[in-house]
């Protein structure tokens, strides 16, 4: 379902004498529906950089990166958009949303994009809402004035809204509480078992341990100082 | 659930636009490809010729080669550069829309809120008085003006206000495409998020396409999927609206978004 | 007399004001622009219908001009002296005697015939011109037949007074093409635009002339649910007791006694002659 050949990165710093920094070469992986894998690798190393290249955010140089059968190297802009919407997910660590718009209709969006009913979509939201212990007189605010924690919640939601077939995830159990933590593991291993495929970035060894199928050491693609 | 985008052809190609004022770019060579649902986003510094585009693309200003395609509701692409006057102008009033950037240029400040969201429909044959009405009041609902404000002049709205009830005005008639200038230039932050909010909903339910030229890059963030980036005339970088900003690839890209000052 | 030429303007003027006229007639409502003359007369005194008149005028003609209806106000007397004077024709109050008609503000209650011609005085031609107050984009827009902005004009009127309050120059449509001004004449009497005679409008500070050959189209704007109405006051003549002619409210005394009587004198005094009386009259 996601698969890298090849992938090498450089970022070229126009504005600072055109310094170039390598910061991928050579990443190879796979990850097959119903398995989940765990990107490792110290502080630096570039998970976080091949998590966006998987899903478009930032540019591979080189290599091939498929998702459900879209190279996002080659593909135009319209292609990658469809993907998001249909068929790739993503929860990163930041919230990115218009402000005033409420927690609802944040978490229902990704639904809403892909046509579904008003209600059916809402009522998805709720669901999750529910599920992950926000209280429900926050639903109608803005989440931008929420706690990190709450925020991390609200992502979460929004990011299993769909049932996306490939899942990208960025520290989903950073600054959650036990209670939490334990709802978003088991929306993972949910997500497992319809078949997601799953990449993530766990910091937490045990959460790592109890949802990731294997790891893949990124530190092995960083190219080495020239 | 079936995706809208992939299975329809192109809503707007554009191929080899350039406008010269006298020897000086106004825009050169401009090519891109617009598909229904999208939303663009055209990002530069002032003079960088983005809104020389985006006249240019509405038909506002002559332009010197290129061509703007559009596909009618027959489903066949025209160039509108091409088109005779008559043709554009009902283009304009039908199937495109253009937000000013100052809503006074968009909207008639000596005729009621009412009569000013009421026009095009009256421009494209509506005559019943009650219909007429009855759909200004729903528009002036969507863009959250009261129904009590239907016989004001906009003379007498807040600024936000002129502007919600410029894009109603525009989208009454469900245009296919829209161009907007600077949508949310010199409104309050405020007011900016609430209009940005109304933009978000409008284009998702209406399946809208429209281009947006703006300074602001926070505003093409939560606006647009594409971004393409000007500088002195010329594009220098096209992109996923997201990839653009967070990987930009050009210098000047890179020098504009890490000139924005983080809040 | 000898010291003018015949109707006062010069031979080349009257060529080029036919000219005009006859682009008119061709183009139903359609504004065609002339070298208006300076007249002895002051703009707003008719000038545009003067020229007009002037051109078309032939010594077998006859002449009758009148002013809000009423042949014998300051305006309608002078113009009548003036080409009684520069042309020596014969001039008429009498509307079925006359061949050439000059007006302002009102269409005569008798109905026109073939080979008369309605000349009228226009001070505004342009019925866009309190909307959109660029005259090259209101050119603009009769060319290409935008007529959207003259619905949003009545659409005011309704939103404001619940009923199209727009009581004289109230634009019509010619032959489903030019939206045009038919000068200030009521409401009342747009149905007679369409009519067996010519009608020939002159603006003579604005320099346009337009024309309406006979039997042409001409349809008041409306709403389907606000249908054009051609009304007036509810009441009958009170010297001649006619209940279908165009009435003026005349204020009597300072205590405001007011009577209602036709507009058009000829029409007026025609039927007091024949014997119709209203309730003043037969006081009297």
């Amino acid at each position: 379902m996601i698969e890298l050949r090849n992938v090498s990165k450089e970022f070229v710093l126009h504005n600072q004498d055109s310094a170039v920094i390598p910061v991928m070469q050579g990443a190879e992986l796979q990850v097959h529906p119903g398995e989940c894998v765990a990107l490792t690798g110290n502080s630096g190393a570039g998970k976080s950089t091949l998590m966006r290249m998987v899903y478009g955010n930032y540019l591979a140089d080189d290599g091939a990166i498929v998702v459900d059968g879209v190279d996002l190297v080659q593909a135009e802009p319209r292609a990658i958009l469809s993907l998001r919407r249909q068929s790739l997910g993503y929860v990163s660590q930041f919230l990115r949303v218009v402000p005033r718009v409420p927690t609802l209709e944040v978490v229902a969006e990704p639904l809403l994009r892909l046509r579904v009913e008003r209600d059916a979509a809402i009522a998805r939201a709720e669901e999750l809402l529910m599920l992950l212990n926000l209280p429900q007189r926050l639903w109608s605010l803005s989440p931008i004035t929420f706690s990190g924690g709450e925020q991390q919640r609200v992502n979460i939601a929004r990011g299993f809204a769909h049932s996306y077939p490939a899942l990208l995830l960025d520290e989903p159990t950073a600054s959650l509480d036990p209670l939490n933590r334990a709802v978003v593991l088991s929306l993972i291993e949910a997500a497992k078992a319809r078949g997601a495929a799953i990449l993530g970035i766990f910091h937490d060894a045990e959460a790592r341990a109890q949802v990731c199928d294997r790891s893949i050491d990124v530190s092995q693609f960083t190219p080495r100082a020239a | 659930m079936k995706d809208m985008a992939p299975d329809t052809g192109v809503l707007l190609s554009v191929r080899g636009l350039s406008k010269f004022y006298g020897p000086r770019i106004g825009c050169k060579d401009v090519s891109f490809d617009l598909y229904p649902g999208e939303v663009m986003g055209i990002v530069g510094e002032s003079g960088s010729g983005k809104s020389t585009l985006l006249n240019c693309l509405a038909g506002h200003l002559p332009t010197d080669h290129g061509e703007v395609l559009f596909s009618g509701r027959d489903g066949g692409l025209r160039d509108t550069l091409q088109m005779s006057e008559p043709e554009r102008r009902m283009l304009g009033r039908t199937d495109w829309a253009f937000v000013h950037q100052h809503a006074r240029d968009g909207l008639r400040m000596n005729v009621s809120a009412g009569g000013n969201v009421g026009e095009r429909q009256m421009a494209v044959g509506a005559r019943h008085y009650g219909a007429i009405r009855d759909s200004a009041i729903d528009w002036l609902g969507r863009v959250e003006i009261a129904e009590d404000r239907i016989d004001d002049r906009p003379t007498a709205f807040s600024g936000g206000m002129q502007q919600r009830l410029q894009i109603a005005r525009n989208l009454i008639t469900g245009p296919r495409l829209v161009f907007m200038d600077e949508p949310t230039g010199g409104l309050d932050v405020s007011v900016q998020a609430r209009l940005l909010d109304l933009l978000r909903g409008l284009v998702r339910e209406m399946g809208l396409s429209a281009v947006i030229v703006t300074h602001d890059l926070a505003v093409v963030r939560l606006l647009a999927d594409r971004l393409m980036v000007m500088k002195d005339g010329h594009v220098v970088e096209t992109g996923l609206t997201d990839q653009v900003l967070d990987d930009p690839q050009h210098g000047y890209t890179q020098l504009l978004v890490s000139s924005v000052l983080q809040v | 007399m000898n010291s003018y030429n015949f109707a006062y303007l010069d031979e080349q003027t009257k060529r080029m004001i036919r000219r005009a006229i006859l682009k008119g007639l061709a183009v139903p409502g359609y504004q065609v622009p002339f070298a208006s003359r300076e007249m002895p007369m002051p703009y707003g005194w008719g000038t545009g219908g003067v020229q007009v008149s002037a051109a078309i005028m032939t010594p077998a003609d006859r002449f009758k001009v009148i002013d809000q209806g009423s042949d014998d106000t300051t305006n309608a007397v002078s113009i009548r002296r003036f080409f009684e004077r520069t042309a020596g024709v014969e001039v008429t109050e009498t509307t079925t005697e006359a061949t050439v008609i000059q007006t302002r503000h009102r269409i005569p209650e008798m109905p026109l015939t073939s080979g008369q011609i309605l000349v009228y005085q226009v001070p505004i031609p342009e019925p866009l011109r309190f909307l959109e107050p660029s005259e090259v984009e209101t050119r603009k827009m009769h060319s290409l037949e935008e007529y959207g902005l003259m619905h949003v004009k009545l659409y005011e009127d309704i939103s404001q007074h619940g009923a199209i309050a727009t009581a004289y120059a109230y634009p019509v449509k010619v032959e489903g093409r030019y939206v045009m001004d038919p000068s200030p004449i009521p409401k009342f009497d747009n149905p007679k635009l369409e009519s067996p005679a010519i009608q020939l409008f002159g603006a003579g500070r604005e320099q346009r002339i337009y024309a309406l050959p006979p039997h042409t189209r001409v349809v008041s704007l409306d709403f389907e649910d606000f249908p054009f109405e051609a009304n007036k006051a509810d009441a009958a003549c009170e010297l001649c007791a006619a209940d279908t002619s165009y009435l003026d409210e005349v204020i009597m005394d300072d205590a405001g006694h007011r009577m209602f009587v036709c507009s058009d004198t000829d029409f007026c005094a025609s039927r007091r002659a024949a014997g119709h009386a209203g309730i003043q009259e037969a006081a009297i």
